[in-house]
C-alpha cells in the first residue's frame, strides 16, 4: 500500500511537470502582455518592468526559473496586483473557497445519494419521476440562474437568508446550495442508474431469500455496491468545487479563489495563471489518488498493490 | 411421514407487454419431512418459477400468483403479507441459487453473509453467530474456516463459493432447502462433490430438499422422488425407481433418451424435436402433443388428467387411458432402462 502510494506520488510529479510545461508555453503563445493597456507605456518603463519581473530573459530561461519556483512552491509576485504575491492570493482565497466547497460537496453527496436511492427503490413510481425531474432541473439550470433564483425567493421575497457577502454561516447557505445543485443532480442520476443495476443482481435475491427487509437489503447490500461510479465522479468534483466557482463567488460577493482563474487570464497575469493552475492540478491529482484509495476500501476486489508477483 | 410442504393447483403468471405468460398452470406436489424431491424439466418449463413462488421471490408485478395454495406446515404462504414472509424466508425455507459467482455479495465478508440470517432470525449475539459461521463453513467442507470466514467471495473458487452459499442457506437450520440448479454452473467433478455434500447434510440435519435440475443424471443421484415438469405443469411424478425404470409420459422418455452417457454405445446424442410451447398462448390439449411422435387425436383436443400408475406414480398422458393403444417406450429408452437396472444391480 505504502509502496503503491509512493509510486503514485512519483507519477503525480511527472504529470505536474507536463501540466506546468504545457500551460507555460500555451500562455506565452497567446498574444498580449501584462503591461499592454489602453495607453502604451514608454519603452523605457516597459523595459524596466520586464527586467524587474524577469521577462527580458529568453523564454527557455524563464521556463527554468518558473520550474524552480514551482519546486520551491513560491509563485512570485503578481504582475497585476501590486505588492501581492501569488502565494498571498491563494492563501487568502482558498480557505473561503474551501469552506464553501466542502459545504456544497456535503450537500451534493447527501441529497444526491438520497434522491438517487429513492428513485431506484421506487423505480417507475411517482417518487422516481419526482426525483428525476429535480435531477434534470439541477443539471439543466445553470448555476447563475439557480443562484439568482435562490437570492430572489429566499433572500428578497421571504428574507430568511442574507442575500450576499461572506460573514456568517447563514451567508454560506445560499451559495452552497447554488454550487451544489448541478453535482447533486449528477450524483442522483449516477446513484439511481447504478443502484438499478445492482438491484438486478443475484446477490440481492440471495439477501431477500435470507428474510432481510428492504431497508436492510438496501443499506447492507445495495448502496455499497452502487457507490463506485459516484466515487469516481467525486475526484474531479472535489478539486473543481474546492477551488471555487467564478460565477457563484461573483454573484454572492465571496472573496474566494474562483475569480483569479478567470481574471488572471484576461489580465495576462502570468504568475497568477501559473500559480492557480499548479495549485488546481495538485489538488486534482491528490483527490484522484484519494478516490483510488477509496475504491479499494469500498470494493475488496480492487487491490492497490503492485503486480510484482506475476 | 408428514408433509412439510404441499402445493395445490398453483398458478403463476407474468403480465408482459406481449400478454399474460402463464408460466405455471396448476401444479400439485408435496414434500415430506427429510426427503428430497427433484423437479426436472427443460428451460422455461416453470420449475424455477414454481419454487421461487414458494419463497415469494417472484417480482410482483409483473409476476402474479393467480391461484392455488402453498401450504407450509399447514399454513398458506400465498396469503401471507410481505412482512410475514420475511419471517419464513431464510428461517424456515432457504434457497441455494444456480450461479455461485453472482449470488454472493462481492463487497461483504463471507462470514457476515452467513451470520446475517442467524442474527436476524435467531437473535443471537455477533460473537456466537461468528462461531456458528465457522462451524458451518467446516460442515460444508471448507478448509481453514477460521481464516476463510473473514475473506471475501472473490478469494473463493467457484466450488468453494457454492459451498459457502450452502452454508448461508443452512445458517438458520431451515426445514426446507430449495436448491435451484445448484450444480449447473460448476464443472463435473465439483458437481459430484456438491451433490455428496447436500446428501450428507440432509442425513445430518434431516432437512427436506427440493432439487431443481434439468440433468436426470443428477436426479438419480440425490432424489427420493421426481416430478417432471413440462409447459408449466407436472406431467409425471413418482419415486426415482418408478420414473427411471417405468417411465410413462413420452416427454419423460425424451428426457431419458437425451441423457448423455459415457457408457452408452450409441454415438449420437438424442434430442427432443421442436421447441417448448408458447405460454402466452398455451396449447389446448396436451402441451407436449406437438413434439410427441406418439400423439393421438385426443392429445390435441383435451388435456390429459393424471392417470394413476401406482400409489405413488402418476402420469398425465392419454396413452394410459384404457382405450389407448398399448405403446412401448422407444428402443433407446428401453435400452437405457436395462442399463440403469444393470448398474443398480451392480451396486
Amino acid at each position: 500500500m505504502l509502496k503503491y502510494i509512493g509510486k503514485r506520488l512519483l507519477y503525480m510529479v511527472l504529470t505536474l511537470w507536463v501540466i506546468v510545461t504545457v500551460t507555460f508555453f500555451l500562455m506565452r503563445a497567446a498574444p498580449g502582455s501584462p503591461f499592454s493597456g489602453e495607453k502604451e507605456l514608454p519603452p523605457a518603463i516597459q523595459a524596466n518592468l520586464e527586467a524587474y519581473y524577469g521577462l527580458d530573459k529568453s523564454l527557455f530561461m524563464q521556463y527554468v526559473d518558473y520550474l524552480i519556483s514551482v519546486v520551491k512552491w513560491d509563485f512570485g509576485p503578481s504582475l497585476k496586483y501590486k505588492g501581492q504575491s501569488v502565494n498571498d492570493l491563494i492563501s487568502e482565497g482558498f480557505p473561503v473557497s474551501f469552506a464553501l466547497g466542502m459545504e456544497a460537496i456535503f450537500l451534493a453527496l447527501a441529497l444526491g445519494v438520497l434522491l438517487g436511492a429513492v428513485a431506484a427503490l421506487r423505480h417507475n413510481k411517482w417518487q422516481d419521476y419526482t426525483a428525476m425531474i429535480i435531477a434534470v432541473l439541477g443539471i439543466s439550470v445553470p448555476s447563475f440562474i439557480m443562484a439568482s433564483g435562490l437570492q430572489y425567493v429566499l433572500a428578497i421575497k421571504w428574507s430568511v437568508l442574507p442575500v450576499a457577502r461572506w460573514e456568517s454561516f447563514a451567508h454560506t447557505i445560499l451559495p452552497a446550495l447554488a454550487l451544489a445543485s448541478t453535482p447533486m443532480a449528477f450524483i442522483a442520476r449516477l446513484t439511481r442508474s447504478s443502484m438499478l443495476e445492482v438491484i438486478g443482481n443475484d446477490y440481492i435475491k440471495t439477501a431477500k431469500s435470507k428474510g432481510l427487509n428492504s431497508t436492510e437489503i438496501t443499506v447492507r447490500h445495495t448502496i455499497r455496491n452502487a457507490m463506485m461510479p459516484v466515487v469516481s465522479y467525486m475526484g474531479p468534483l472535489i478539486s473543481a468545487i474546492l477551488t471555487g466557482s467564478f460565477v457563484i463567488e461573483k454573484i454572492f460577493g465571496i472573496p474566494g479563489l474562483g475569480m483569479h482563474f478567470v481574471t488572471s487570464i484576461t489580465n495576462r497575469d502570468y504568475s497568477v495563471i501559473m500559480g492557480v493552475t499548479v495549485f488546481f492540478s495538485v489538488l486534482l491529482l491528490v483527490s484522484i489518488l484519494l478516490v483510488d484509495i477509496a475504491y479499494s476500501l469500498i470494493d475488496p476486489r480492487i487491490k492497490l498493490a503492485d503486480k510484482k508477483g506475476e | 411421514m408428514e408433509n412439510i410442504l404441499e402445493v395445490n393447483d398453483l398458478k403463476v403468471s407474468f403480465n408482459t407487454f406481449a400478454g399474460e405468460v402463464q408460466a405455471v398452470r396448476g401444479v400439485n406436489f408435496h414434500v415430506k419431512k427429510g426427503e428430497t424431491l427433484a423437479i426436472v424439466g427443460e428451460s422455461g418449463s416453470g420449475k424455477s418459477v414454481t419454487t421461487q413462488s414458494i419463497m415469494r421471490l417472484i417480482p410482483m408485478p409483473p409476476g402474479e400468483i393467480k391461484g392455488g395454495e402453498i401450504l407450509f406446515e399447514g399454513t398458506d404462504l400465498v396469503k401471507k403479507s410481505d412482512k410475514q414472509m420475511e419471517k419464513v424466508r431464510g428461517k424456515d425455507i432457504a434457497m441455494i441459487f444456480q450461479d455461485p459467482m453472482t449470488s454472493l455479495n462481492p463487497t461483504m465478508k463471507i462470514g457476515r453473509q452467513i451470520m446475517e440470517s442467524m442474527i436476524k432470525h435467531r437473535k443471537i449475539a455477533k460473537t456466537d453467530a461468528k462461531k456458528r459461521a465457522i462451524e458451518l463453513l467446516d460442515l460444508v467442507g471448507i478448509p481453514k474456516p477460521e481464516q476463510r470466514v473473514d475473506q471475501y467471495p472473490h478469494e473463493f473458487s467457484g466450488g468453494m463459493r457454492q459451498r459457502a452459499m450452502i452454508a448461508v442457506a443452512l445458517a438458520s437450520d431451515p426445514k426446507l432447502l430449495i436448491a435451484d440448479e445448484p450444480t449447473t454452473a460448476l464443472d463435473v467433478t465439483i458437481q459430484a462433490q456438491i451433490l455428496e455434500l447436500l446428501k450428507d447434510i440432509q442425513k445430518k440435519t434431516n432437512t427436506s430438499i427440493i432439487f431443481i435440475t434439468h440433468d436426470l443424471g443428477v436426479v438419480a443421484n440425490v432424489a427420493d422422488r421426481v416430478a417432471v415438469m413440462y409447459g408449466g405443469k407436472i406431467v409425471e411424478t413418482g419415486s426415482v425407481d418408478e420414473v427411471f425404470y417405468n417411465p410413462q409420459h413420452p416427454y419423460t422418455w425424451g428426457l431419458l433418451a437425451s441423457m448423455p452417457s459415457l457408457d452408452a454405445e450409441e454415438g449420437e446424442l438424442q434430442a427432443i424435436p421442436g421447441s417448448p410451447p408458447d405460454l402466452t398462448n398455451p396449447p389446448k390439449g396436451d402441451a407436449f402433443a406437438a413434439r410427441n411422435s406418439y400423439a393421438m387425436k385426443v392429445d390435441f383436443e383435451m388435456e390429459p388428467p393424471m392417470f394413476k400408475v401406482s400409489d405413488t406414480h402418476y402420469a398425465a398422458t392419454w396413452l394410459l387411458h384404457e382405450d389407448a393403444p398399448k405403446v412401448e417406450p422407444p428402443a433407446v429408452v428401453r435400452k437405457r432402462i436395462e442399463h440403469f437396472k444393470e448398474k443398480a444391480g451392480e451396486r
